[in-house]
């Protein structure tokens, strides 16, 4: 890896990083638990790193240290989203759910 | 062809999860966001699926069909136990990386040694480092809020315990500066599972002198290191989507945590290594003052001749699982034209946010949930706060005694309602061991019993009461 690559992932990280606190400062009080269940699933895309290392032709114990990191990752990408979309469903206005509050 | 469409599909990925993120800001757009998010994996998992250099299929297949079988279960737990679930998940994500940093090293160490440059095995230490004590951090922390037998509910400390748990910490950075210096020396080998178990045991010191009021805060910075440890992984495997990803689960960490420092006027550090529980035990004894308690009945009638009541619920109204028993007073009092709303503290419960989902699990609409700072103001025009299972939040100790350990925390200001009805279990101090001036104030009465009895009887006296009218 050149030190160009490492200057240009900073980068990117530090831009995304910037981005991700301006997203997140304005997400709701209301919803810090369902917006931690689904930054959870969000950063299970480790899933990518995963899948490459178990399904490359690569020696066993690597590939078998893969496998139980995707298992992880896709636990964690299933629960989080499911369990995200349980809870928002939860939040209502008065009464029935509403559809009048498109903005 | 491929070569270019797998990036793109990255790019889409990354957008998506931004937008994710984005909807979250108001519950009507919020669940938008979690199929952006869906669509967003879906696409970055069958992009990297597709790439030339996966040849197994088998074991990935089985993988992920084991992930539905383990996360469809996990994502159905009851709503009291979602903290633990999610620092399970913190566990696992730490796992995922910390896994993944270890097979590249030794992949790299055996066939393509000249991967393994100075900037590569930076990243390569921090991942493990952060991924391992991610790991067995969030077991602990799980394991705490699970209550697990075999795990002290209790913070466990001892003497030197920062110096022993930085200097271990110390050790491990030395072990990872020789390995970032010597990737492929003989021993090196032999000291990156040194590393490993350094890391791991860093973990479970860590999290054992923290007690269960400081959860929400621990919770939010694991979140915030499992975050960190997928941006390490991006920098192995020199990933875009990687750091992207993990950059917006750290800074959701970060934010979090620093939410729940300013909601109890402590620093990170504090909280790391303050071990909080110990300090309060001097406190008992001193004068006996008298609590003042009042009858279901009288309780009742009072609730009923207001015309504001704010209730302001805490950890102990979910542990006597008394949300729906809540519900139901707040139907009792809406039905006389009686303003119900509820105060929700920042660090009520036991992560950032936990009482808006279990009341919002009521069918509490969400508009009469206010935030702290917005419905202090209307507190001195209310004629009822009704405390259920809450305690530090509203100890008036936080803005007047110095001496108090919770001194300059923001609270809720139940104090300066007309009357204040306080449902508590027993006589005993609450969790932080911390007595309650609010108890003993003149316009405060005692409810005494469990939360969801008490509450129910209150109902029933209610309903009972319209019944005659």
């Amino acid at each position: 890896m050149q030190s160009v690559d490492f200057w240009n992932q900073l980068f990117v990280f530090v831009l995304a990083s910037f981005i991700g606190l301006g997203v997140i400062r304005r997400v709701s009080r209301l919803l810090h638990t369902p917006l931690m269940s689904i930054t959870n699933a969000i950063s299970a895309i480790a899933v990518v790193g995963s899948i490459i290392v178990t399904g490359a032709d690569y020696p066993r114990p690597i590939r078998i240290m893969g496998a139980i990191a995707l298992f992880a990752s896709m636990t964690n990408i299933v629960s989080g989203f499911l369990i995200t979309d349980r809870m928002l469903k939860m939040f209502k206005t008065e009464g029935k759910p509403r559809q009048d509050g498109r903005r | 062809m491929m070569h270019q469409l797998v990036p793109l599909a990255y790019i889409i990925a990354t957008a998506l999860f931004v937008f994710a993120l984005h909807w979250m800001n108001a519950p009507v757009t919020a669940r938008r966001g979690v199929y952006a998010g869906v669509a967003g994996m879906v696409l970055a998992i069958l992009a990297t699926w597709a790439q030339p250099e996966v040849v197994h299929h088998q074991w990935i297949i089985l993988a992920i069909i084991a992930g539905f079988v383990v996360g469809v279960p996990l994502s159905r737990v009851p709503l009291t136990a979602v903290p633990q679930r999610t620092a399970l998940s913190h566990a696992f994500g730490g796992l995922a990386a910390g896994l993944v940093g270890t097979a590249e090293y030794y992949l790299w160490l055996s066939e393509a040694p000249e991967n393994l440059t100075t900037f590569r095995m930076v990243a390569i230490i921090a991942e493990i480092l952060l991924g391992f004590l991610t790991f067995t951090g969030s077991l602990m922390a799980a394991g705490k809020l699970q209550e697990v037998k075999w795990i002290p509910q209790r913070p466990v400390t001892y003497p030197l315990q920062n110096v022993t748990n930085l200097g271990l910490l110390g050790v491990a950075a030395v072990a990872g500066v020789a390995l970032v210096l010597h990737p492929t020396a003989i021993w090196a080998a032999s000291v990156f599972p040194v590393i490993i178990a350094l890391a791991l045991l860093f973990g479970v010191l860590l999290i054992i002198p923290i007690g269960g009021a400081d959860m929400p805060t621990v919770i939010a910075i694991l979140n915030a290191y499992a975050g960190l440890s997928a941006v390490a992984m991006g920098f192995v495997l020199d990933n875009k989507l990687l750091i992207t990803a993990g950059a917006l689960d750290g800074s959701s960490g970060l934010i979090l945590a620093v939410i729940m420092c300013k909601a109890m006027n402590r620093s990170f550090a504090n909280v790391l290594f303050g071990a909080f529980g110990q300090v309060q035990q001097i406190k008992a004894g001193g004068d006996q003052k008298v609590y003042k308690a009042e009858t279901i009945e009288g309780g009742a009638q009072v609730l009923e001749q207001a015309n504001s009541v704010v209730i302001i619920p805490g950890y102990g109204m979910a542990v006597a699982q008394a949300q729906h028993k809540v519900r139901e007073l707040y139907d009792q009092l809406k039905k006389r034209g009686i303003g119900v709303r509820f105060a929700i503290h920042p660090v009520a419960g036991r992560m950032p946010g936990h009482m808006n989902v279990l009341l919002a699990e009521a069918n509490i609409p969400y508009t009469d949930l206010v935030e702290m700072d917005e419905i202090n103001p209307d507190l001195p025009q209310t004629d009822v706060a009704l405390v259920v299972g809450a305690n530090d939040v509203v100890n008036p100790a936080a803005r007047t005694d110095k001496s108090s350990p919770i001194y300059g925390m923001p609270i809720i200001d139940a104090d300066k309602a007309r009357t204040v009805f306080a449902i508590k279990r027993s006589k005993n101090p609450g969790f932080a061991g911390i007595d309650n001036e609010l108890y003993f104030s003149d316009k405060t009465w005692m409810l005494f019993g469990d939360a969801k009895n008490v509450i129910g009887d209150l109902v029933k006296q209610l309903a009972g009461g319209s019944g005659l009218h």
